[in-house]
């Protein structure tokens, strides 16, 4: 089978293929080396630190039938001034939404740095036809969103169609063009870590900039045993091409404590240059509320209540 | 990018009182040594000295002797029932004063909190359980009953892990019902003295348990005893060696758990990234102060630059310094000798020609430290790949077929424990089979259980420990 290259960053997939069949994953070695990052003590400065930038990595996410314009308002508001009692806490990475509410969601944030993210392909499910997948993915660029969450065709990497979870990513991309692709593969779905590594390895080599843990509408989120599984795809592909992608994770992480616990795995495992908004955020409506009722903490020693902060 | 540092978090000593001067445990007493002399104990993170202990001669040991063997009286005839509950007593005890167990232990030997704390003392704690539910079913354990104690058995334990490996003798002696004389290691007798008082707490009669610190002399002294009916042993093979001479011809049960030079066995189907951490985990578990240590590493020629390349990125991220920052995972070496032994080492294979990788981190002013060290490009036949370094140094050796790899593994004069990495179960069983080992994990390494049977192969000693096999090693025919 040969190349269908359809953009810049896409690798031809027979390497594509030999990278998947050598996924091999031990479960109980990686249940056994992400526990014990987990016992990783963070104090102090570094606590303080580690706070700050998981609120500068925030998605700050409404994915609702229910969403309006005011909604989109209050959260983006919240977004850029997560604390307005506290100007050392810095904006979110970015709001997401659904494509319909781009427009609003683009115009509230104006000239702050915080981006619009849309979810895109029929999030979701992802079960329509490409055409639609595209059209979808078209309209919330066009309504002026910088990055685009989108799902994989988890019918076709279930029923063994790699191939056509790879050629759905790459017309997305191409659609995108220079517009960030972030590629969610559900892990609730896709069950084992091989096929995590699997799905990851596909998204990467199809030219996502980011591969995300989840769409937060199953029982089961990220983890963080997912996520290592996505950080060595990262590592890997990166050791392959040269490309650095980046990693989001979403879905039930709801506390600090969980938080700190992703950025450590992503500090001793990917190194400094992941702890970056640009290399790593989180999807969450309710972490945010705990990691500043933290920072709160660790500077006045009071444990504040939720009403102390403004709602988003 | 943001390099993100952790800031110290130091588990507290403020709930350990260690005292200036601590005495032998003799006959359910702490006594004074008749010698008068004293060795420090130091501790090896910062060479301040923590405490000094008996450095016991002749006398104090007869004393000991005589003290297990009036204890042996009593405990003789108490129902295994009875010791049974002793020995549970024993286990909570020791789970309930764990915190202050494990800072003594980091702070006296140097390894990390989070080692003490989460490998060390559950183990400690589980050894006991365990043996304290054989006690009571040893009559119907074997198809025989003729099988009875020792009755005094002297036990001499090394500076690695201080307080598991007295857990390891002293719970499947009781169990059993002999009577102990104990001596810890030289550089690490504060928990054995600090167990003393869980003895006490316990009320366990007197003479059962008798804690003498000492040097080698001291140890010399308890083999050499005329009213010893067993010596248990952990430490070198070349002291272990000594030991059997002296024992030859004696009527004296005897087992030795030695040194070892463990192969990792890598094949190229392995799931590479867990391979990796269970290598790191191999070798620089306890800073590499492990006879079951997995010191050569042995790769697929498919697979070593690769593996190799993720290796030295693992090392990287080790955390080398104070052993009670709970960030830690490399402590201090145990002492200036051992350092000396594995610095000297080290020279040997970098003049051999082995190429050498360490981990590039700052380490502490005092004390003793050694960085995480990884040696490639070593052929067989140097000292590196041959003889036990017993510190944090990993040696890398290739092959090219699973018959290679076995004969890799089985040249050297140890078989203490291997560790084969494939996700083939087939190929596990083969290569299992083969390996002169005593212990053989597959996909991990360094996995302990009070129910599973340790000892090793060759000159890696004989005798179990744990499991119904180290009952055996507490028990004899009698007719």
């Amino acid at each position: 089978m040969g190349n269908i290259k359809t953009s810049d960053v896409s690798i031809e997939w027979s390497s594509v293929l030999e990278m998947v069949h050598e996924s091999r994953i031990d479960s109980v070695g990686l249940n056994e080396r992400v526990s014990s990052l987990a016992t990783r003590s963070i104090k102090k400065d570094s606590k303080l630190e580690a706070l700050n930038m998981i609120v500068s990595m925030c998605d700050l996410t409404t994915l609702e039938g229910e969403d309006t314009e005011g909604k989109i308002s209050q959260m983006v508001a919240k977004a850029i001034k997560p604390n307005p009692l506290d100007n050392s806490v810095p904006s979110v990475a970015a709001v997401c939404v659904y494509p319909s509410l781009v427009g609003i969601a683009k115009e509230k944030v104006q000239n702050s740095n915080v981006k619009v993210a849309a979810v895109s392909s029929y999030f979701p499910s992802g079960q329509v036809p490409m055409e639609s997948k595209l059209l979808d993915t078209k309209y919330a660029i066009d309504s002026g969103a910088d990055e685009i969450d989108i799902v994989i065709n988890r019918k076709a990497f279930l029923e063994g169609d790699y191939r056509k979870v790879y050629d759905e990513i790459v017309a997305l991309k191409e659609v995108c063009q220079d517009v960030h692709l972030k590629t969610i593969l559900e892990v609730g779905d896709l069950k084992t870590y091989e096929n995590i590594r699997k799905a990851s390895l596909i998204s990467l080599a199809a030219g996502s900039d980011f591969i995300k843990t989840s769409t937060g509408k199953l029982s089961v989120g990220s983890s963080r045993q997912a996520c290592y599984v996505m950080l060595k795809s990262v590592l890997d592909f990166e050791s392959e091409t040269g490309i650095k992608a980046g990693i989001k994770v979403a879905g039930g992480i709801r506390d600090a404590k969980d938080a700190i616990r992703y950025l450590v795995m992503i500090n001793e495992e990917m190194g400094s240059d992941w702890l970056n908004p640009e290399l790593f955020r989180f999807g969450a409506s309710s972490l945010l509320d705990d990691v500043l009722k933290q920072i709160k903490k660790l500077k006045t020693g009071a444990y504040q209540a939720g009403y102390y902060f403004p709602r988003g | 990018m943001i390099d993100w540092q952790y800031s110290e978090s130091i588990e507290s000593s403020d709930i350990l009182s260690i005292k200036k001067k601590y005495s032998n445990y003799i006959g359910g007493k702490f006594v004074e040594p008749k010698s008068k002399k004293y060795i420090n104990s130091i501790s090896p993170s910062t060479e301040e000295v923590l405490s000094k202990v008996p450095l016991s001669n002749k006398q104090d040991i007869n004393s000991a002797v005589n003290s297990a063997r009036e204890g042996l009286e009593v405990w003789s005839k108490l129902t295994p029932n009875q010791r049974s509950r002793y020995l549970f007593k024993i286990a909570r005890l020791i789970q309930e004063r764990s915190r202050e167990f494990a800072v003594l232990e980091s702070l006296d030997g140097g390894k990390p909190i989070r080692e003490s704390r989460d490998f060390d003392l559950p183990q400690v704690a589980a050894n006991f359980f365990y043996f304290a539910g054989w006690a009571d079913k040893l009559d119907l354990s074997w198809a025989t009953k003729s099988l009875k104690p020792y009755g005094v058995v002297g036990q001499i334990i090394p500076w690695n892990f201080p307080l598991l490996m007295l857990a390891w003798k002293i719970a499947p002696a009781l169990a059993t019902g002999n009577t102990v004389v104990l001596k810890p290691a030289e550089t690490t007798p504060l928990t054995a003295l600090l167990f003393a008082e869980i003895c006490e707490q316990a009320g366990l009669p007197s003479g059962v348990v008798n804690i003498v610190t000492g040097d080698g002399s001291t140890g010399s002294l308890i083999v050499n005893h005329k009213d010893i009916n067993k010596i248990a042993f952990t430490g070198s093979t070349q002291v272990g060696k000594l030991i059997q001479k002296s024992l030859a011809g004696r009527d004296v049960g005897l087992t030795l758990e030695l040194g070892g030079k463990a192969a990792n066995i890598v094949y190229e189907d392995a799931a590479i990234d867990q391979a990796v951490e269970g290598v790191v985990n191999g070798i620089f578990f306890n800073q590499g102060h492990v006879c079951c240590a997995g010191s050569r590493l042995l790769l697929q020629e498919s697979i070593h630059d690769q593996f190799v390349k993720k290796l030295e990125k693992r090392m990287q991220s080790l955390r080398v310094g104070n052993p009670l920052d709970k960030n830690t995972d490399i402590g201090a070496i145990n002492s200036k000798e051992q350092l000396d032994k594995i610095t000297s080492l080290v020279n040997e294979g970098v003049e051999d020609g082995g190429e050498l990788f360490q981990t590039q981190c700052e380490l502490p002013g005092n004390g003793f430290w050694f960085r995480p060290t990884l040696f490639t490009n070593v052929q067989p036949s140097y000292s590196i790949a041959r003889e036990e370094i017993f510190g944090p140094v990993l040696t890398t050796l290739t092959f090219r077929t699973p018959e290679e790899a076995v004969e890799i593994a089985n040249n050297t004069e140890y078989g203490l424990s291997a560790g084969v990495w494939t996700e083939k179960g087939s190929k596990i069983l083969w290569t299992a089979d083969r390996l002169e080992a005593g212990v053989v994990w597959a996909n991990t390494f360094n996995k302990f259980d009070p129910s599973s049977p340790f000892g090793g192969y060759k000159e890696s000693g004989f005798g179990r420990e744990g499991g119904r096999h180290g009952l055996l090693s507490y028990l004899k025919a009698s007719s």
